[in-house]
């Protein structure tokens, strides 16, 4: 589950990791109301307002600005609220903003240079251990500083049995070439946010950047968090920051049938019990001359009612313009799930596109039989090439 | 000859009387597999689908000689199942739960380093030897005794594979479903290694997907040691980057772990790489044959 910056900054505050003081606003006159608050309590000058959005690269959309006085906070925040912010991780059409982030400015001047870094706390998975990587070039897409100068990208892998050790924090700071107070602040910096991300069962904390202000504080300017579905049971607090409107509509009805739903954007739907055949499944659909319009895993009970639930689910897309049902049967009967998509094509009415139906494995002769005898508008297929064909053949009618 | 389990395995179950514990057991017996008992906390004593129930793993390992277990434990306590199994003294370990955290598994990996227990899973299907052994949750019938090994992280994308390969008249000599997480216990390239050792494998199908570098370790691997064909194929080319498609370990996150660059490297190493699953069948038959 991903986070929103304010989110995973509020995570972070709680385990003593630096970040500027920043109030959330839903309106100008609530961004309004937090920069002088902001004044009051940091003295500071200058406000970001920052768009929260599940996304990066929001500097490059506009949803990011340096506001130097209250009007501009009320200007830029009445400009980033409703507007349809498009970066390189958003879908093409980008995201509505209903929310932006009112903080205080770190990078005022002062004794000494201000720096940016990248920090990040991950797993590595051809190690199985947590990792902790990061960067003497900050503020910047990590992966193009990979691409340009891998030389510039450290990491440091935690041994699970005795944790994060002082002097592998110690050598994240010399690596980054501190010294001083800053060296002192970002040891502590990096204690802090190993705990925070092992704590909350996290999968990625990204720190983007990581500034060493003029006074030798160092500060998470940003926090991109992820959390890990299956260890959400055990963190209540940080279950229910989901933000279901962040989510596509579709996916989070599906997430309620306890489906497991993706979006796509192609035209033809697909039902799969499996994750694995469901993507073989979508590939397939490619080959055949479509493009899938979801992923969706029924799972392995995939019994009448999920079936039904699945349709509902992949008829709510105007794109789909065809559908097809691929199950392996195994421990599931594939008559059942054939009597299973016959009730759903009564039970719902005005399915008016092409339903392809491939059953495998268990009864599969019996299925087919079912469905070819329902007088349903259903064509059916039992070995996987000859339900691409039939997926060609549905498009180019 | 097979990989890692036969008729002779003796094998418990944990979570032996729950749910699907019970379901699964029962089908498991039914195939023919040697299960000589299963653990439930506090109902040690009692017996279960005709065999002993124990209170622990230790037990059944002293009074029944248990050397495989395959657990079913609901993912809150999986992990603490594993390496109770691992202590015991457990050779190999089958863990078909979904949904275990992954900070219970980094410490789960962490403790099977300095034991001698091989972890398959978790969030698998399980192993099978056709005709001799059924561990897990596949459906037993498809599969037939041959010589084709079958690796896969994927549950039924494998009984594809296993049906395709049942129909061409090839068989498996045993099929590994490693699982679908971030973090698993035997990766593509151990598997991969068994099966070069095995004598009666000729062939193997190795099945990917998105997310991790294992099917590239593995491909390095094969080039630098390996003599028999494999066919490959990896699911994913039309996954969005950055999405979870259903298991946790699928996804995508940078340009390595894309279906595309798995298969370039497959293929650079000398994998048969086919780009649709109805050809994995066809394409072992056509190198075996050959």
């Amino acid at each position: 589950m991903d986070l929103h910056e304010f989110q995973g900054k509020s995570i972070l505050k709680k385990y003593g990791v630096s970040v500027p003081e920043g109030i959330l606003a839903e309106s100008p006159e609530q961004a309004v109301e937090a920069a002088k608050h902001l004044h009051a309590i940091t003295g500071t000058k200058f406000w970001v307002v920052k768009a929260q959005i599940h996304a990066g690269g929001r500097g490059k959309g506009g949803g990011v600005k340096l506001a130097k006085n209250v009007r501009e906070v009320e200007k830029f925040t009445d400009k980033i609220i409703g507007m349809n912010l498009i970066t390189p991780q958003t879908p093409p059409e980008g995201k509505k903003v209903s929310k932006v982030l009112i903080q205080q400015d770190v990078f005022y001047p002062g004794p000494s240079d201000i720096r940016e870094f990248y920090i990040s706390v991950l797993l590595n998975r051809k190690t199985g251990r947590n990792m902790i990587m990061y960067s003497p070039i900050g503020g910047m897409d990590i992966e193009a500083v990979a691409e340009k100068t891998p030389d510039q990208i450290f990491t440091e892998e935690i041994d699970p049995r005795y944790g994060l050790q002082g002097f592998q924090a110690r050598r994240v700071a010399f690596n980054l070439s501190l010294e001083g107070d800053a060296f002192k602040n970002m040891v502590k910096f990096v204690q802090s946010l190993y705990k925070a991300y092992l704590d909350s069962d996290a999968t990625l904390f990204e720190i983007n950047p990581v500034l060493k202000a003029s006074d030798d504080k160092i500060f998470a300017v940003d926090a991109k968090v992820t959390i890990d579905n299956n260890a959400l049971y055990r963190h209540p607090d940080i279950a229910q920051m989901r933000d279901l409107a962040e989510e596509d509509p579709i996916e989070v009805e599906a997430s309620r049938y306890d489906l497991n739903y993706v979006k796509l954007n192609g035209n033809v739907g697909c039902m799969v019990n499996g994750a694995g055949l469901a993507m073989a499944t979508m590939d397939m659909i490619k080959m055949s001359g479509g493009d899938p319009a979801n992923f969706l895993d029924v799972g392995g009970t995939a019994n009448a009612k999920r079936v039904e639930e699945g349709f509902r689910i992949i008829l709510k897309d105007p794109n789909v313009k065809a559908i097809l049902v691929n199950i392996f049967g195994g421990i599931v009967r594939c008559d059942r799930v054939a009597q299973g998509i016959i009730d759903a094509y009564n039970n719902i009415d005005n399915i008016n596109v092409p339903i392809i139906v491939r059953l495998q494995g268990t009864n599969a002769e019996e299925a087919k039989i079912l469905l070819d005898e329902s007088g349903l508008e259903v064509r059916s297929a039992i070995a996987l090439e000859d339900a691409a064909r039939l997926v060609n053949e549905a498009l180019s009618e | 000859m097979s990989v890692l389990v036969d008729k002779h395995s003796k094998v418990i179950v944990q979570g032996f009387t729950g749910n699907e514990g019970a379901f699964h057991s029962s089908q498991m017996i039914v195939y023919g597999t040697n299960i000589v008992g299963g653990v439930t906390p506090g109902k040690g004593g009692q017996t279960h689908l005709n065999r002993p129930v124990f209170n622990t793993v230790a037990d059944a390992v002293k009074e029944v000689g248990a050397d495989v277990s395959v657990i079913f434990v609901p993912p809150a306590f999986a992990a603490d199942a594993i390496m109770e199994a691992a202590d015991a003294g457990i050779k190999l370990i089958v863990c078909i739960t979904e949904g275990i955290p992954t900070k219970d598994m980094i410490i789960v990996k962490e403790y099977l380093k300095d034991k001698n227990s091989r972890l398959i899973g978790p969030n698998c299907p399980g192993i099978i030897t056709p005709g001799e052994a059924k561990i897990g949750i596949m459906p037993g019938f498809i599969h037939s005794p041959g010589c084709v090994g079958i690796i896969s992280r994927s549950g039924t994308l494998t009984y594809e594979a296993v049906d395709q390969l049942t129909k061409a008249g090839l068989g498996q000599t045993t099929a590994i479903g490693i699982g679908g997480d971030p973090i698993i216990g035997t990766t593509i390239k151990e598997a991969l290694e068994l099966f070069m050792k095995d004598p009666k494998t000729k062939g193997i199908v190795m099945i990917g997907e998105i997310g991790g570098t294992m099917e590239a370790e593995a491909a390095h691997y094969y080039k630098a040691n390996c003599t028999k064909p494999v066919v490959g194929f990896i699911a994913g080319a039309t996954a969005p980057k950055g999405r979870t498609m259903g298991h946790a370990g699928a996804i995508i996150g940078g340009k390595d772990d894309t279906a595309e660059a798995k298969k370039q490297i497959m293929r650079e190493c000398g994998i048969h790489v086919v780009d649709s699953p109805a050809d994995i069948g066809r394409k072992m038959a056509e190198l075996l044959n050959a």
